[in-house]
């Protein structure tokens, strides 16, 4: 990671270009926006957005992939629109939800959501199908009740399945909640990036993008991969 | 049909299966034909059949796990609560130490999954992951979760199979200890006459295709021997 920004440093050095500026006034762009408020307010507006539709996309995804792998019929019904709605560009569903319900945030947030959704529920219902049939007959057998039985049996197996939905929906949904900003909301960072590139700014576009992708990342580094560690401990 | 050897006690299973049918259309094909089952408190009934006979499909019908057969099943008390289960394969929850195995089926008392694995002579294994046991420490694990739920009725399916002389003989020790404890009824399906009779107090002898009753036999002086030999 230091390899990658000191190359960045000196590439922009050489290179002297507005097009192309190095690391140290990128960070310095991005202090002054610290010290402004102005990170802390785009920064929040957009995690704000991104907490709410990875909640929605991976409830109710994974709501209906468990209900989709449990139910043939249910899954031969639903299949082609969740096939669709997987094939549809992110772009064509924020601008018709933006269109059909206003731009608010709870259209932005429900467009997002839309998007991962189809993914999420195609992941657990792989998982859900491929749940050992066994440990559910000895469940069974023992009137482990339906919630334990879901707790305790069902889940950790999904558990990987879950944890692939999560990484890739949170890596997936930040980058649409960036494009639905830009498209229909007036604060987060994708709203930044726009003005920034109305000016050319490039600096400025590249420093709401190392935030993000530094929160991004943090994400990942303190609950994604210690969670994920925890329920892999007795492998 | 033969009519089953009478008890004193109140039986834990009465089981009458007119008839037990698996599969669809062309494959569907009679399993069981006529068999009639009871067990009574404290008794060890051993199954002994061909494989492929029926006796796994008689085992899950008697534990409740499947219903869809002619005929009539009663448990005492009157449903399938009491009943502890060792299956085939020894179908423990990987991520749960054994500790938690023994407690799900019976929560909240590790002191008592504690005591029943020094019974079974695997103290040490408590906080074990399944994936680090050996197949005979699993099968063990396995029987003392069915003795945790402290049952009217243990089910084994075949519990030593696969296992190595030596330590089939020790688990079938560990067996009798945790029976000796409990004092419940069980049934054992095995296709070794050599274990079902040093195991059990009666022999019932299954046919194949269709599964009927073929012979049952009192064993006069069960469990002789503590250490079991082939």
């Amino acid at each position: 990671m230091l390899g990658l920004v000191l190359l960045w440093e000196g590439a922009g050095r050489l290179a002297e270009s507005r097009l192309l500026p190095p690391a140290s006034t990128v960070i310095a762009f991005l202090a002054r926006e610290a010290a402004s408020g102005a990170l802390a307010v785009n920064l929040g507006a957009t995690l704000f957005r991104v907490a709410c539709a990875f909640a929605v996309a991976m409830l109710l995804g994974s709501l209906l992939g468990l209900a989709m792998g449990a139910w043939r019929r249910l899954d031969l019904m639903l299949d082609a629109a969740v096939t669709a709605l997987l094939a549809a560009p992110a772009l064509v569903v924020l601008v018709l939800i933006y269109v059909w319900f206003g731009l608010s945030d709870a259209s932005a947030i429900a467009a997002v959501a839309l998007t991962k959704l189809p993914n999420t529920a195609i992941t657990v219902r792989e998982g859900t199908r491929a749940l050992d049939r066994n440990l559910a007959e000895m469940a069974r057998s023992y009137r482990v009740g339906r919630w334990a039985t879901l707790r305790h049996v069902v889940l950790p197996q999904l558990g990987p399945y879950l944890f692939a939905a999560a990484r890739s929906g949170l890596a997936l949904i930040w980058k649409i909640v960036l494009v639905a900003e830009l498209l229909g909301r007036n604060d987060g960072v994708g709203f930044q990036i726009q003005v920034y590139f109305q000016l050319f700014d490039i600096t400025g576009i590249l420093a709401y993008t190392l935030a993000f992708i530094l929160v991004v990342q943090t994400l990942e580094w303190t609950v994604l991969q210690p969670l994920e560690r925890r329920a892999n401990r007795w492998r | 049909m033969h009519a089953p050897i009478s008890t004193n006690h109140a039986p834990v299973l009465d089981l009458d299966i007119r008839r037990k049918w698996v599969g669809r259309g062309a494959a569907r094909r009679l399993v069981l034909d006529g068999v009639r089952l009871q067990v009574a408190a404290g008794e060890i009934v051993a199954l002994v059949g061909p494989s492929g006979c029926g006796k796994t499909t008689l085992l899950r019908i008697a534990g409740g796990l499947d219903m869809r057969f002619e005929g009539t099943i009663r448990w005492a008390g009157g449903t399938n609560a009491g009943i502890g289960t060792v299956f085939q394969e020894p179908r423990l929850l990987p991520w749960r130490t054994v500790r938690e195995n023994l407690v799900l089926v019976r929560p909240p008392d590790p002191a008592e999954a504690d005591a029943l694995l020094r019974t079974l002579g695997i103290p040490e294994l408590a906080g074990a992951y399944p994936p680090a046991l050996s197949g005979g420490q699993a099968r063990r694990v396995a029987i003392a979760r069915a003795f945790a739920i402290r049952p009217s009725l243990v089910l084994l399916d075949e519990p030593f199979v696969s296992l190595d002389a030596a330590t089939a003989a020790a688990s079938r020790e560990v067996l009798l200890a945790a029976w000796r404890e409990r004092r419940c009824a069980a049934v054992l399906v095995t296709h070794d006459m050599a274990e079902a009779e040093a195991l059990a107090d009666r022999v019932v002898t299954l046919s194949s295709g269709p599964a009927r009753v073929v012979g049952e036999t009192a064993v006069s002086s069960p469990r002789r021997y503590f250490r079991v030999s082939r």
